[in-house]
C-alpha cells in the first residue's frame, strides 16, 4: 500500500505497541483496544461504455430573459460570481444568434459540447482533459497545470480557468486557483444515478423543458427518440467532432 | 542489596506498564479535536496507526478512480475526513479544518507539509448543498424520470 518503503513497517509497529498495550492491559483493567469500524457504504462500478450521455437543447423553447438553468449550473457547483464579468467561471452561458438577412433572432444555450473527438484533449499536455468511457469530457484537477491550451483549443468558447482562490466549494463539485473547468454534464449526478442535470431541472421547473438530457446509445431514451423523429443539428459539425450536445430548430 | 537491586528494577518496569496505556490514550487525543464527530467515536475507518501514516496513499488511490472512472462510495474519501474532523465552535459553525490547530493544519503545520487538496476541496462538512446525498439521490422523484440505469449499475427497483 505505502509507497515509502524507507519506514519501518506499520505491522512491526502495531505489533510492538500491540504487545505493550496488551502488557499495560494486562496490569491494569481492560484497557481501550482500537478495532477498524466496517463501513456500510457500497462502493459503485464506475462509468460504462454501454452509455453515452448527451443532450439535445430546443432553442425554439429557451425563453428570452430567463437563466434558470444558468443560475441552477452555478449553485449546484458552487460557482460563485465575483462580480468580474470577465474572468468569472461560466459553464453554461445563453446565446443569441441573429441572421442579418432576415432578423430574425435564435436563443440557445451554449456549454462543453462533450465531442466524442475532444480537441481539448488532444492538446492537454498533462492527460488532465479527458473523456470518460460514458462519454462526458471532464478535467481532471489532479493533473490540470493550468496552461490553457484546452481553452484555446474549444471550438465553443466552453471552458473557463479560475483565476482566484476559492473557499466553500461544493463537495460535488471540488475547484480551484490554477485550473480550468467546464459543465461536467452533472457528472456526479449520473454516477449517483440521477439521470437529470442542474439546468434540465430548473429548465422543466420554469416549464420551458428545452432541455432534455440523456443515453445517446439507448435507442429507448427520450433523446433518443426526438433525435430519431426530428431534424438536429451539431453546431460547427464541419469539425467532425461529433458532439454529444445537439440542438434543435437552429 | 541485591534483592532491593531486583525490586527497583521491578518498580520501574512495572511503573512503565503502568504509564504506556496513559501516555498512548493521551497521544490519541492530540490528533482528534474536541467538538468533532470523530472524538465521539471509536475509531476511524482503518487503524488509527495506518490511517495516520497512509492516509494520502489511501486518498491518492482513490481519487483517480472516481474523477476518472466514476466510481463513488469507495471506502475512504476525503470528504467522509472532513464530516467527521471538522469541529465545531462555540455556535455550532463548523471549523476549517486547517484552521490553526485544527485537525488537518495541527500535524501538517508541524510536520511543514502543506497539503494541496484545499486548493480544491471543501474544508468544512457541506451542510446542505448538492454533494449532501451524494451517492444516495435515487429517491422517488427521480425514479419516474426518464430513467435510463446509470452507469454500470443494474435495474432493482423497475421489476
Amino acid at each position: 500500500m505505502s509507497n515509502k518503503s524507507d519506514q519501518p513497517s506499520v505491522e512491526r509497529r502495531q505489533f510492538i505497541g500491540g504487545t505493550l498495550a496488551a502488557a499495560g492491559a494486562l496490569t491494569l483493567a481492560p484497557g481501550v483496544i482500537l478495532h477498524a469500524a466496517s463501513d456500510g457504504d457500497e462502493a459503485t462500478s464506475g462509468a460504462s461504455g454501454k452509455h453515452r450521455w448527451g443532450m439535445l437543447i430546443d432553442a425554439n423553447k429557451c425563453a428570452d430573459g430567463c437563466s434558470a438553468c444558468v443560475d441552477a449550473c452555478n449553485s449546484e457547483h458552487g460557482l460563485t460570481d465575483l462580480g468580474r464579468p470577465h474572468t468569472d467561471a461560466v459553464w453554461i452561458r445563453p446565446i443569441k444568434l441573429k441572421d442579418k438577412q432576415t432578423g430574425h433572432v435564435n436563443r440557445l444555450v451554449m456549454m462543453c459540447q462533450h465531442c466524442e473527438h475532444p480537441p481539448c484533449v488532444d492538446v492537454c499536455p498533462t492527460n488532465a482533459s479527458f473523456k470518460r468511457v460514458d462519454g462526458v469530457v471532464l478535467v481532471d484537477r489532479h493533473r490540470c497545470i493550468g496552461c490553457r491550451y484546452c481553452m484555446m483549443a474549444c471550438p465553443y468558447k466552453a471552458r473557463s480557468f479560475v483565476h482566484e482562490a476559492l473557499t466553500d466549494q461544493s463537495v460535488a463539485a471540488p475547484r480551484g486557483k490554477g485550473c480550468v473547468e467546464s459543465c461536467t454534464l452533472c457528472v456526479h449526478r449520473i454516477d449517483a444515478g440521477e439521470m437529470q442535470t442542474a439546468c434540465q431541472e430548473a429548465c422543466a421547473k420554469d416549464g420551458h423543458n428545452a432541455i432534455v438530457f440523456g443515453d445517446l446509445k439507448d435507442p429507448n431514451s427520450e433523446i433518443s427518440r426526438t433525435l430519431k423523429s426530428h431534424n438536429s443539428v451539431q453546431i460547427r459539425a464541419d469539425l467532425e467532432l461529433n458532439t454529444g450536445v445537439r440542438y434543435l430548430n437552429l | 542489596m541485591r534483592s532491593s537491586l531486583i525490586s527497583n528494577r521491578l518498580l520501574i518496569i512495572l511503573l512503565a506498564a503502568l504509564l504506556l496505556p496513559v501516555m498512548q490514550a493521551y497521544a490519541e487525543s492530540r490528533y482528534v479535536t474536541k467538538n468533532s464527530k470523530a472524538a465521539s467515536m471509536e475509531s476511524c475507518v482503518a487503524p488509527t496507526d495506518l490511517i495516520r501514516r497512509n492516509h494520502m496513499d489511501l486518498l491518492q488511490h482513490g481519487r483517480d478512480d472516481t474523477v476518472r472512472d466514476g466510481v463513488r462510495g469507495l471506502e475512504y474519501s476525503l470528504s467522509e475526513c472532513i464530516d467527521c474532523h471538522a469541529s465545531r465552535d462555540a455556535r455550532g459553525e463548523a471549523v476549517s479544518v486547517t484552521a490553526e490547530g485544527e485537525f488537518c493544519q495541527a500535524c501538517h503545520g508541524y510536520i511543514a507539509v502543506s497539503p494541496a487538496c484545499f486548493q480544491c476541496h471543501r474544508t468544512t462538512p457541506e451542510e446542505n448543498g448538492s454533494g449532501n446525498s451524494l451517492g444516495y439521490r435515487l429517491d422517488e422523484h427521480s425514479r419516474h424520470l426518464d430513467m435510463q440505469q446509470p452507469a454500470g449499475r443494474e435495474t432493482d427497483h423497475e421489476q
